[in-house]
């Protein structure tokens, strides 16, 4: 039984070698004939339209963390639809595909890797922070231009080649206790954070590390981890008996959806204040939007503000896949616009080499200025890193309403 | 008072926890598998509630019968398709294909019902008990669930000492050979204990979404965890054993985060469990192991 | 004596087989990477195909050979990968080549988790059946809670670490290397698939000589029947805890590929929390339970398998679950088994009789 077992499993091991072999040749043989065949074109007609970018995204699309992957794969497609109607980049329109990183560092090679195989020029992703950083040292190599939308840790941009829409972690903490402070909010704050996700704990600590230059007193300190993210009634008795005025939620909305539930039951009726990920609230399925009225956010996008490009893009987003986008998806939406603005200013074709579309435009993200539906006037600092203002919004009516 | 009120608020996860960990436990004691994909029936248990619910507008009433027929088939699917075969075979064999329906459940769930987290609404209608001058909260969910839990426990003790398909499921889980010779239907107790426990399954996910209330792919996956540790920490094969299970591991997660750290809660309840295990090796209400020579 | 003999061959000449797949399988990849024929996606398989044929061949010592089933093998890895990462991290500044910081972080990842599956061992080893399991499995969650709770730095006045957060370190200046659930970033990347192959081979080298001594043997015996083991005279707890030592350290060097292999470290339920290990128990099943070869080529297998299905997008993970069930059902149902040798038989009837004959 064993023998037959090894054998069946053998043959099964040279099958699928086999196939990554010849997919590896098959895709190899392809790049050359293009690349032959382009540079007899090139001379001949340089409008011919017959090259396209190929743009790649990745995100976890399964398992726990699919919402936000999902979310970042769907935000890039709205765009490069759109571009692809009006024209393309340069004349050149985008082919796209996505993959699938399970929000696992070693996955997310593998994505890029598959992703890589197929051609890719730009990559507009990974998602989430432990992937970005993982496949932001592989792309270095390749200097293959990414830029994610929302991988918010301070590692993700550490690469040349590294970019970022998002506010960075320390970013949003230290922005949220200035806002706080500056507004006079609250002097007495409580937290309650995931101390298990690197976006939650990066945000925490940077939070603390301003408040006390702003006045404001942490009196608790409360955490829960991916293992125990249903029951936070007693994290929140806690909070409630220090007496706090303001509590400060850095993760995401799918568990604050649950934490804001219990605090109303328990009747913790503190400021609730969160920050980008609490974004998307308003529109999970059949949430009680009531129950957080009143909770202030900082976030660079809101589904309801009412400019005309927010307005597109979330009719297009709700159009194409039945549900309102979150920040992921504006990200996503504004990664795709911030790469067509770059390539326009240096003039790229997508017949140039990996390395080369990721010089030029490492080379014009120093200097572009671009208005998005996630900030208006972003630019990019050395780092990668993106400098715009956080909208501070607060939940009046089960709607985002400015908090100025 | 505050101390009251953590107890409260474990007894309320514990006995989540127990109703699940009671299907755990009676597949267990029957067809000696660990169904590892019982927290993914639950969270179907969950949709299904929501659908009906939610979506279809059905009353209460109608839901809950709806979400339980729907696990009951589920379950029994399952064990005819997935765990029959390898009934002979391997014991790990099984607790593969139990880890295999349960990507599956949770993969298919992804593709139907998309990421997106749904928000359920609570099928409880009581309102919050107040004591002591308004120190003291008991949500009707905590009450509802822990009295659901004791009613659960004692009807199927019953079940299993009173009725005859109770003791056919006894003598299965005994010695499956002498009761075939008994004339106990082996195959047919199998099944009722697998529709047993995925009904409870549903009882279990409908509760669970009420008191914590999003409900998404992978929303069984944790609480069957926990409820698997709870199962084994009262004795695994042990429907008193899984109830005190359940209350226990809720309790000590909800006291180790109020006095001890919210962060370390895992770590600590874990501890418990295998200190527990060290001084009794089969659980607090389980039976001895016997050595065959 | 002859029979001995006869079956000290036959071992051997499988241990060979074992090895000489592995080394041909090196072969065939390292002339592909030579002249280039080779996708991306599987170059960068390379490694973790490696560290996952290290995990199955360690676990496979535990669940087949001394016949405990262990739910918490990603916790030994973790154990490795972290220790070794602190390492190499702390030695990154220094004038150590790398080669040798590398080796060095090996044997510090192989050593810490042996020690901790030492540690655990002795309590988790008198349990039995499933008892013994959900031990294991919370061991592994009990390291990786710790893991993410963990704060590390240092400075000029040495060592700090915090459970709470990086401000409790009191740090004048310096490094903090672990911090927390943000784990280590930029690990050198010094794992390769050369290095992977070797070690893979080391691990074989010792499993399978361990099996086939006498101690293997003595361990094999307590397996099959305990009481019987006890009352020849041996020391059933000295025989398991060393092979649940030696698997543990076996699985720490997975750990310090996986750690050296990726810059970015962080103790996720993914990749450290008990899907990992039961992951790594689905290849020894799959692979044959004490079968060493079967968990190199089902970790192989179910390791490329989710890659190749990428093209199915959105049903690639719905796929591979029924993948994983049907295959369960195919080697091991005892009904799929007796229609699978009768389509065979059918086929191989000649095969057979001339093989009856001898």
């Amino acid at each position: 039984m064993k023998r037959l077992l090894s054998v069946v499993l053998t043959g099964a091991m040279a099958v699928s070698l086999a196939a990554c072999g010849s997919s590896g040749s098959g895709s190899a043989a392809s790049t050359t004939a293009a690349a032959s065949g382009e540079k007899t074109e090139t001379a001949a007609a340089a409008a011919s339209s017959d090259a396209t970018w190929k743009f790649g995204s990745q995100g976890p699309l399964t398992g726990g963390a699919a919402v936000y992957g999902t979310a970042v794969v769907n935000g890039t497609k709205v765009a490069v639809d759109e571009i692809n109607a009006a024209g393309g980049i340069n004349g050149y329109q985008i082919e796209f595909q996505s993959a699938d990183d399970e929000h696992d560092q070693e996955k997310a090679i593998n994505a890029y890797n598959s992703l890589k195989d197929w051609g890719m020029q730009v990559l507009i992703g990974p998602t989430t922070s432990a992937p970005t950083i993982a496949v932001g040292s592989e792309a270095v190599n390749d200097n293959l231009f990414m830029i994610t939308p929302s991988g918010s840790a301070v590692d993700c941009t550490k690469p040349a080649n590294a970019f970022r829409v998002c506010f960075s972690d320390p970013a949003q903490g230290a922005k949220s206790a200035q806002y706080i402070g500056e507004h006079k909010l609250a002097t007495k704050v409580a937290i309650l954070y995931d101390s298990s996700d690197v976006y939650s704990s990066g945000i925490y600590e940077s939070f603390v590390a301003e408040a006390a230059n702003q006045g404001i007193e942490v009196v608790d300190t409360e955490q829960f981890t991916a293992d125990s993210k249903t029951d936070f009634s007693t994290q929140l008795q806690k909070m409630q008996a220090s007496g706090a005025e303001l509590a400060f939620l850095p993760f995401y909305y799918t568990e604050a959806a649950l934490v804001l539930k219990q605090a109303d039951s328990m009747g913790f009726k503190p400021v609730f204040f969160g920050v980008d990920g609490m974004d998307g609230i308003l529109d999970l399925d059949n949430f009680d939007t009531s129950l957080a009225e009143g909770l202030m956010l900082l976030t660079p996008f809101s589904a309801d503000a009412d400019d005309d490009a927010t307005k597109n893009f979330v009719a297009k987003y709700k159009e194409a896949y039945g549900s309102t986008p979150i920040q992921f998806a504006a990200d996503a939406y504004d990664a795709v616009y911030i790469v067509k603005a770059a390539a326009e200013a240096a003039n790229l074709t997508p017949d140039k080499s990996v390395d080369e579309i990721g010089t030029a435009l490492e080379e014009q993200m120093k200097s572009l200025k671009y208005d998005g539906i996630t900030g208006a006037e972003m630019t990019w600092d050395d780092n990668g890193d993106v400098d715009k203002e956080p909208k501070a919004v607060v939940i009046k009516d089960g709607a985002y309403v400015s908090a100025e | 008072m505050s101390f009251i009120s953590y107890l409260l608020n474990g007894l309320s996860l514990g006995s989540v926890y127990a109703i699940i960990a009671l299907g755990y436990t009676m597949v267990y004691g029957i067809a000696k598998m660990l169904n590892f994909a019982h927290g993914d029936i639950l969270m179907v248990g969950g949709y299904a509630a929501f659908i009906a619910f939610n979506s279809m507008g059905l009353p209460v009433v109608v839901a809950i019968p709806v979400s339980m027929v729907v696990c009951t088939l589920l379950g029994i699917t399952i064990e005819k398709i997935a765990y029959k075969p390898l009934r002979k075979a391997n014991s790990l064999s099984v607790l593969i294909t139990a880890i295999g329906v349960s990507y599956l459940l949770q993969n298919l769930a992804q593709i139907i019902f998309t990421a997106n987290p749904k928000s359920f609404s609570s099928f409880v209608g009581m309102k919050p008990l107040k004591l002591a001058d308004g120190q003291l909260t008991i949500s009707g969910e905590t009450i509802v669930t822990i009295v659901t839990c004791v009613v659960i426990v004692v009807g199927l003790v019953t079940f299993i000492n009173k009725t005859k398909a109770g003791q056919a499921m006894l003598a299965v889980s005994e010695d499956k050979g002498a009761a075939t010779l008994m004339g106990v239907d082996v195959n047919g107790t199998i099944s009722l204990t697998f529709a047993i426990g995925s009904a409870l399954a549903a009882i279990g996910g409908i509760l669970l979404c009420s008191a914590y209330p999003t409900l998404t792919p992978t929303t069984g996956a944790m609480p069957g965890i926990k409820a698997f540790v709870a199962a084994v920490l009262g004795g695994i094969g042990s429907i008193p054993g899984a109830f005190i299970g359940g209350i226990i591991l809720g309790v000590l997660e909800n006291l180790a985060k109020a006095y001890i750290s919210s962060k370390l809660s895992d770590a600590i309840v874990f501890s418990v469990l295998i200190i527990v295990l060290l001084v009794k090796p089969t659980g607090i209400l389980g039976k001895k192991i016997m050595e065959k020579v | 004596m002859n029979k001995v003999n006869a079956e000290k061959q036959k071992i051997t000449r499988s241990n060979l087989i074992t090895f000489g797949m592995v080394i041909i399988a090196y072969v065939i990849v390292e002339i592909m990477l030579k002249t280039g024929n080779i996708s991306s996606l599987f170059k960068g398989l390379l490694v973790p195909l490696c560290i996952y044929s290290i995990l199955a061949v360690s676990l496979n010592l535990v669940v087949g050979i001394s016949g405990e089933l262990s739910l918490g093998h990603a916790g030994f890895m973790c154990v490795g990968a972290f220790t070794s990462a602190t390492w190499s991290m702390l030695m990154s500044g220094s004038a150590m080549p790398a080669g040798l910081r590398f080796f060095i972080a090996i044997v510090i990842g192989a050593v810490s988790a042996a020690f901790f599956g030492f540690i655990i061992g002795i309590p988790v080893l008198r349990l039995k059946g499933d008892y013994l399991a959900i031990v294991t499995l919370a061991f592994g969650e009990i390291i990786k809670n710790l893991v993410n709770a963990l704060y590390f730095g240092i400075d000029a006045r040495g060592a700090h670490f915090s459970l709470e957060d990086s401000m409790h370190l009191n740090m004048e200046g310096g490094d903090i290397i672990i911090k927390g659930a943000q784990g280590i970033t930029g690990t050198p990347k010094n794992s390769n698939f050369t290095i992977g192959v070797v070690l893979l081979i080391v691990a074989l080298f010792i499993v399978l000589n361990l099996i086939n001594s006498r101690t293997g043997r003595a361990i094999m015996a307590i397996r099959d029947n305990r009481i019987a083991a006890e009352s020849v005279g041996l020391n059933v707890t000295k025989f398991k805890l060393l092979a649940f030592t030696i698997s543990a350290a076996i699985a720490g060097v997975g750990g310090v590929l996986y750690a050296h292999n990726l810059s970015s470290l962080q103790a996720l339920p993914k990749n450290f929390g008990y899907n990992q290990s039961i992951m790594i128990l689905v290849f020894v099943v799959m692979g044959g339970i004490g079968n060493i070869r079967g968990s190199v080529v089902a970790a192989v297998v179910l390791t490329v398998l989710p890659e190749l299905l990428r093209g199915l997008s959105d049903y690639r993970m719905l796929i591979y679950a029924i993948v994983l069930i049907l295959m369960m059902l195919f080697t091991s149902a005892p009904s799929w088994i007796q229609y699978r040798e009768r389509i065979l038989m059918s086929f191989k009837k000649n095969k057979t009789e001339r093989k009856e004959k001898d």
